[in-house]
């Protein structure tokens, strides 16, 4: 059974078609680098698959199950471009609260465990709000690895964070794939994301330019997947390093 | 395209996990709500100072010794309660807004109905908590001796304030992306709440003047209570559709 797949998805927005027949498979275990230009469709690919928004047409499953089904919902991990964490709760709360509504048996011990892994342990009580920037980014990844999920969607991880955040969203993401879990992430940074992925999908305008296998050539020319199957005449974005 | 797996990965089912029961999950967003609320204050202050400010500046419009004004009081007190719930409801969702929290929320295994039963029960405590400091208060301005029957109007309190939170909730769900919620919210709401507001001002008259509920008048009370099932069950079964979009 594959852990994600998706049989020709579109969705609209207005009149716009933002994702336009998409049809993309992930086996478990394996980790997908979602790459494309701003407004290639990749947040809301991310947003179809993790259950946050409905497809125009088109059929999107987790394991099998329709990403709004509970038992899907329960196996997803997502970390988007804001924390979703609340500013008034403290660290502590924020994972308790998380692992209360992921049912975990022992939510305290779960959220205590992250909070050592994150090296927020000591501010564990203070206010999400009081937190630096870094601090809270690495309190969201917590928060999206808490309830030990089989499929992680991140969309843009590595934006804003600090090289502490960065280094150990790596380190997990590295962990999790040697788990066999199964990882999408969408970003802009290419170096990063292809380091870690076994896969990657190009989405341009909406539309799957290429899905395969991640090569050493992508990796050693990290622009070079867009030379090829980017838009005409277009130059890599900003991230791409030779 | 089918991506294939990386060859020779051990690959991990999905690990099988207790569920959070309804009665577990409605009650852990109403205590993280309360708790959120607690610590700012934002709904809370502004509803209550604005219901408070509304009960003083009516005193000075209407004599509090005229009998018609004790008749009137009834009308006056839910108006104040409707103005002021629609402070705390406006801010239900939008709290979830900060962060993007609400994706989270939407994200888990957690059904739209106890997010939204959550909500409403949080909304609830807010506001009755709110009607419950206004009531002395609107006791001293208007001369009515609302303690008199305080056991059938609690009944009608608690009953109405369902109702007002419930249609509330789902519409501070509805217009939480919308640029003019605060705007929106009202204007969609207090037509909805006609015939609850009508029930529970019907009732509530005759109890702040201290006479009993005649038979006649338990007509309000069942439109009240049939309101609250309706609308209740209205609001659960469409949460997720208006949630996920």
């Amino acid at each position: 059974m594959k852990a994600i797949e998706a049989a020709g998805v579109w969705k609209y927005y207005g009149d716009f078609p933002a994702l336009r027949d998409i049809s993309v498979s992930v086996e478990p275990g394996a980790c997908l680098a979602l790459l494309g230009r701003n407004g290639a469709g990749k947040t809301t690919l991310l947003k179809i698959v993790a259950g946050l928004s409905r497809a125009a047409r088109g059929r999107v499953a987790i394991h099998g199950a329709e990403p709004r089904a509970q038992a899907a919902r329960r196996e997803i991990g997502v970390l988007g471009h804001a924390i979703s964490l609340y500013d008034e709760l403290s660290a502590l709360e924020n994972l308790r609260l998380f692992g209360r509504i992921y049912g975990l048996e022992d939510p305290e011990r779960a959220a205590s465990e992250w909070l050592e892994r994150t090296g927020l342990e000591r501010v564990r009580d203070g206010l999400v709000r009081e937190f630096s920037r870094g601090m809270r980014q690495r309190l969201a990844v917590a928060r999206a690895f808490l309830h030990d999920p089989s499929v992680l969607l991140l969309d843009e991880p590595f934006t804003a964070l600090d090289d502490r955040a960065i280094a150990l969203l790596q380190a997990l993401l590295r962990q999790a794939v040697e788990q066999g879990r199964t990882v999408v992430i969408s970003t802009h940074q290419l170096r990063e994301a292809l380091e870690l992925a076994t896969h990657v999908a190009l989405l341009v305008r909406g539309r799957l330019a290429y899905a395969g296998e991640r090569t050493a050539e992508m990796l050693e020319d990290t622009g070079w997947l867009y030379r090829h199957y980017g838009e005409p005449q277009s130059a890599p974005p900003p991230g791409a390093r030779g | 395209m089918a991506v294939p797996a990386l060859r020779g990965a051990p690959v991990r089912t999905p690990a099988r996990r207790p569920r959070l029961s309804f009665v577990r999950q409605v009650l852990t967003v109403a205590s993280k709500d309360l708790r959120s609320e607690l610590r700012t204050k934002e709904a809370l202050n502004s509803s209550l100072a604005f219901a408070l400010v509304i009960l003083l500046l009516f005193s000075f419009a209407f004599e509090p010794t005229e009998a018609q004004t004790r008749e009137i009081s009834g009308g006056l007190l839910w108006l104040v309660f409707a103005f002021a719930g629609a402070l705390i409801l406006n801010r239900s969702f939008a709290r979830e807004l900060a962060n993007d929290c609400l994706d989270a929320l939407i994200a888990a295994p957690m059904s739209g109905a106890a997010l939204f039963l959550g909500k409403a029960l949080a909304n609830f405590a807010l506001l009755l908590a709110v009607e419950l400091v206004c009531l002395p208060v609107f006791g001293v301005f208007y001369n009515v001796h609302w303690t008199g029957r305080l056991p059938s109007l609690l009944v009608v309190i608690v009953l109405g304030t369902w109702g007002v939170t419930v249609v509330g909730t789902i519409f501070s769900a509805l217009t939480v992306n919308l640029r003019l919620r605060e705007l929106m919210l009202p204007m969609l709401v207090y037509p909805i709440l006609i015939p609850c507001l009508l029930a529970a001002v019907q009732l509530t008259s005759p109890l702040v003047m201290g006479q009993p509920l005649t038979p006649e008048l338990m007509i309000w009370l069942r439109l009240l209570v049939v309101f609250d099932v309706i609308f209740t069950a209205l609001a659960v079964a469409l949460v997720e559709t208006v949630m996920v979009r």
